[in-house]
């Protein structure tokens, strides 16, 4: 029980690289040792052959069977609520921390930081309240 | 004859039609053969009333100068344009190697388009590195007019290099904060009064050795930053951040932040 997530039909899966960076697919079928058929019609990628290279495996599947039609992909896909639950998702959430942190500008680091001390200072208080209640009740 | 009537007509037309456009024409050489015109080409060319040529005056091209001195005729005749003394061997001549180079007064100056009225910049260097500071405008050099504001970072009115400055995104509405127009190059020039009259062995103090803050900086500041201040007031924690200073640390490289 080394691997958890497989790659089997109906598998969603991340695209790592390439032109659809970022966005979730199905795996609807597998094409030989490095391709698989692909399809993501709610999330704007049209069918077809992507090399597994670039797929990342999540942990949702959707019941799908192999070669399906991208209209009963869809249906799967939005009957599984596969969109809802990738935001949700803390892979998801990573991702949208990362972008924002990048387009921080030079006064925004200036606010988080401001904030961050804050966060700690009043972390540290109670800790130090804590600290000294436990050492008053041992002596 | 023909071209009598034809001549005639045309001149009636032509004084009728004084103040309208004349009347397009057609051909005054009558069709002998087709192909063939009864006037020839210089015939056609010249005016057929001779016109009276006014003589213009003309600049006299010579002039007669009495010399004196004895037996030397007395007088001389003197060109009054006279043929060029040299005859280039290029048709264009040659550009001089400072054609187009002009005084540091006239150059262009650019500013980036990310530098405009109260923009947030980063100085980066001079002895106020580090800190972030204000733009107010472009001087006449090219250099940047920037102020702390004074009572925030220690940063008085000040030039400061577009080069050596890092925009940031951050910007104040300075549409309604009126800068003195006292506020020139020449105000902020660095003064100099060294003048060695007696230069006895080491006498290196110069008058101006050290900068003397005068009454009128302080007044212009004033001006200036009275307006900022409430402006920076508005927008939340602004202030803290023109307290604070820039500095990279471990993981924070430059190419890849925005600013």
């Amino acid at each position: 029980n080394v691997f958890k997530r497989f790659v089997e039909i109906g598998r969603v899966a991340f695209v790592a690289f390439g032109p659809y960076e970022g966005k979730l697919v199905a795996i609807v079928d597998v094409i030989d040792q490095n391709r698989a058929l692909v399809d993501g019609p709610c999330t704007g990628v049209k069918r077809q052959a992507l090399p597994f290279k670039c797929l990342q495996l999540t942990d949702y599947v959707i019941k799908v069977p192999h070669s399906a039609r991208q209209k009963y992909v869809r249906r799967a896909w939005e009957k599984a609520e596969i969109n809802k639950k990738w935001e949700e998702s803390s892979w998801a959430k990573k991702i949208e921390a990362r972008k924002k942190r990048a387009t921080m500008s030079d006064f925004d680091r200036y606010k988080v930081m401001t904030a961050k001390k804050m966060r700690n200072k009043i972390i540290k208080h109670e800790v130090k309240k804590l600290q000294k209640a436990a050492a008053q009740k041992k002596a | 004859m023909a071209e009598g009537d034809k001549k005639k007509e045309g001149d009636k037309k032509k004084e009728g039609d004084q103040k309208k456009k004349a009347r397009k024409h057609g051909s005054r050489n009558p069709v002998l053969v087709r192909g063939i015109g009864r006037y020839s080409r210089s015939a056609m060319y010249a005016p057929v009333t001779k016109v009276e040529k006014k003589i213009k005056e003309r600049a006299p091209a010579k002039v007669v100068k009495t010399v004196g001195g004895d037996k030397n005729g007395g007088t001389r005749v003197v060109k009054l344009r006279k043929l060029p003394r040299y005859y280039p061997t290029e048709d264009v001549p040659r550009k001089l190697r400072s054609h187009g180079i002009k005084p540091f007064s006239q150059h262009r100056r650019k500013l980036r388009k990310s530098i405009s009225p109260g923009t947030v910049l980063i100085l980066l260097t001079g002895r106020h590195r580090g800190k972030r500071v204000v733009f107010l405008k472009q001087l006449g050099t090219g250099l940047l007019l920037v102020t702390g504001p004074l009572a925030l970072n220690r940063v008085p009115l000040r030039r400061a290099h577009q080069k050596f400055c890092i925009a940031t995104t951050t910007k104040v509405d300075i549409s309604s904060v009126k800068i003195p127009k006292t506020l020139t190059d020449t105000y902020f020039k660095k003064k100099k009064l060294r003048r060695p009259k007696h230069q006895e062995g080491e006498i290196f103090d110069t008058e101006k050795e050290k900068y003397q803050l005068t009454e009128q900086r302080k007044a212009d500041q004033k001006a200036v930053d009275s307006q900022l201040l409430p402006l920076i007031k508005k927008v939340p924690q602004l202030k803290g951040y023109l307290r604070s200073t820039f500095c990279l640390s471990n993981g924070v490289y430059p190419h890849k932040l925005v600013f």
